[in-house]
């Protein structure tokens, strides 16, 4: 593996790291502004805590793409000055971005919560990995892919446009009308989600082949609907976020039409159960295997918030309160991060490593697992308070909305800081193994 | 394979194309903040008031949803000026000068004025869908 490229992968792992912490002390400050604010308030720590969040699941989906792309093309040792360029402004934009929330300098958008000027050097790299991805035999030609490949150029293309669009609020047009302006940001950022969604899921699905030695499940007309149907998800699938928005109805309409074809990815789930099991039979010594099923069962328990999240009488229950934190958290650590986590138990070996290793990396697994059920739970129990509360009784003032929702908040606190011991220890092994490993293409 | 996602990808520019120019219905001349609110919405960014707070129940969720609190009318506007100038013991103290304090309740109001945060259960539809007018 190129030194750039294990570079990207050890500073994504160093992500995962500050997302935990910086989590774990937003929470904290959170429960306890009247500390906090006096040192390092929570308007100051969300963004850290944001941000870094999403660079690691992006940082992580790219890393690993360029990586499966080398092996692939058999390219693997081959120094790309375009890879290298790009993994060299991403990084250090990255770090510019917390040298600004350091110094309280803030672009104040929702997940994007640096000055702007910050974009220009985010797009510029991403637009050179396009380029690298793009010009070669895997980026080119429109027959006989497999399925990962179709969903990594659709995720790297998609994050792109949605990139741009996410930064037309600086357009005065789109700023002049306040129902345009939010449904753009938030038709972005949902799709947004959908194109990192997309990197992910081909990660996923390429692994599972490479595991299996299957190449018929990332082929044939079941994996093209699939796709097709995800494909949709993420042009249309967005309009939850702004159900309460005064904007025109037939987003609305769309977006929860479109959002019901969801039922069948979890039927598909359920009817897959069988075969899963005998799967985890055969592959379960894998701890790359465990990452993936991790991910699915916990796509299998957001995706039912999910659908019950885009009923709109439903959404006016749960929008704005701490169960859409269940359903992001679900996401982004349950599946985006436990598919990154095999990706890179993949890419640097650990299944080949010792078994004391294993053991430890098994033992933090189920830590965070349960952490993270502990931490999920107590937030729907949250945001069911806050609803009740807030739309069944209608009460008024804040201070007595949320008198009951903290202790259960406090709970999840609580189950945070396994979280950071099980995930946190893991990452360290990975950033470990991924500076002193010879490991290099599976 | 690849004609099937040209057909989607135009389907889904015609349909971005329809949500920037059909989104909001209402005449440009209500819309159009006036620059003491963009002046409000630039501080509102600089601050990063939305990590606290939410418009439309979007942004963080340590303070209350201020999409309706400017005429918000058990809150008078003096209480509202309160909060921003000074901050609470939960809310840090910005020290905002008076011109700054003045842009963000116009940002505010003219929030208030693209419509309701919360819906009621009198817009819910029998397909569990909403009807709002606006």
């Amino acid at each position: 593996m190129p030194k750039f490229l294990r570079l990207y992968i050890i500073s994504a792992l160093c992500l995962l790291l500050a997302t935990l912490i910086f989590g774990l002390l937003a929470t904290w400050a959170f429960l306890y502004p009247e500390i906090y604010n006096q040192f390092l308030p929570f308007y100051q720590l969300r963004p850290f805590h944001v941000s870094a969040a999403l660079f690691w699941i992006i940082t992580g989906s790219a890393a690993s793409i360029v990586y499966y792309k080398n092996t692939l093309l058999i390219a693997k040792n081959k120094d790309n000055i375009i890879e290298r360029l790009f993994i060299y402004l991403w990084l250090s934009t990255i770090a510019v971005i917390f040298l600004c929330y350091s110094m309280k300098k803030f672009g104040g958008r929702e997940y994007w919560e640096f000055p702007p000027m910050l974009c220009i050097p985010l797009l510029v790299s991403w637009l050179l990995l396009i380029l690298s991805y793009f010009n070669t035999p895997l980026g080119k030609g429109k027959h006989n892919k497999p399925m990962y490949i179709w969903m990594w150029s659709t995720g790297l293309f998609f994050f792109l446009i949605t990139f741009i669009e996410q930064n037309l609020w600086q357009i005065p047009w789109f700023r002049y009308s306040y129902l345009r302006e939010v449904t753009v940001q938030w038709k972005a950022n949902g799709s947004m989600v959908g194109s990192w969604n997309q990197m992910l899921y081909g990660t996923s699905l390429y692994l599972m082949v490479k595991i299996s030695g299957d190449e018929s499940i990332a082929n044939g007309k079941t994996a093209f609907f699939f796709y097709m149907l995800g494909l949709a998800n993420l042009m249309f699938n967005w309009g939850h976020h702004i159900y309460n928005v005064p904007a025109a109805s037939w987003i609305r309409d769309t977006s929860y039409i479109i959002s019901m074809t969801e039922w069948i990815f979890f039927i598909r789930i359920i009817q897959g159960f069988k075969n899963k099991l005998d799967e985890r039979k055969k592959f379960r010594h894998l701890i790359t295997y465990r990452f993936i099923i991790a991910a699915e069962f916990w796509v299998f328990i957001n995706l039912l918030l999910a659908l019950a999240m885009s009923v709109p009488a439903i959404n006016r229950y749960t929008h704005g309160t701490h169960i859409t934190v269940a359903h992001a958290m679900g996401t982004t650590i349950g599946i985006n991060t436990m598919i990154l986590l095999a990706s890179f138990t993949y890419i640097l070996g650990l299944d080949c490593q010792s078994n004391l290793i294993k053991k430890i990396i098994s033992i933090c697994y189920w830590v965070s697992q349960y952490s993270l059920l502990i931490f999920w739970l107590s937030l729907i129990v949250a945001g069911v308070i806050k609803a009740y509360r807030t739309t069944a009784i209608n009460l008024a003032n804040f201070q007595e909305i949320m008198e009951p929702v903290i202790p259960v908040l406090k709970i999840g606190s609580f189950s945070g800081i396994g979280l950071v011991l099980g995930l946190g220890t893991i990452a360290v092994i990975y950033i470990y193994y991924g500076l002193n490993s010879k490991a290099d293409v599976k | 394979m690849f004609r099937s996602w040209i057909v989607l990808f135009v389907v889904f520019i015609v349909y971005t194309y329809m949500v920037y120019s059909n989104c909001d219905k209402r005449n440009t001349n209500d819309s159009i903040p006036d620059k003491r609110a963009l002046a409000g919405w630039k501080t509102w960014q600089a601050k990063n008031c939305q990590s606290c707070h939410q418009i439309y129940g979007l942004g963080g969720y340590l303070g209350p949803d201020l999409t309706n609190v400017a005429r918000d009318t058990a809150k008078k506007e003096i209480y509202l000026r309160t909060f921003i100038k000074y901050g609470t013991g939960k809310m840090p103290n910005f020290h905002l000068n008076d011109s700054e304090v003045n842009s963000l309740i116009a940002f505010l109001y003219w929030i208030d004025k693209s419509g309701k945060s919360k819906v009621s259960k009198d817009k819910v539809t029998w397909s569990g869908n909403y009807n709002l007018e606006q």
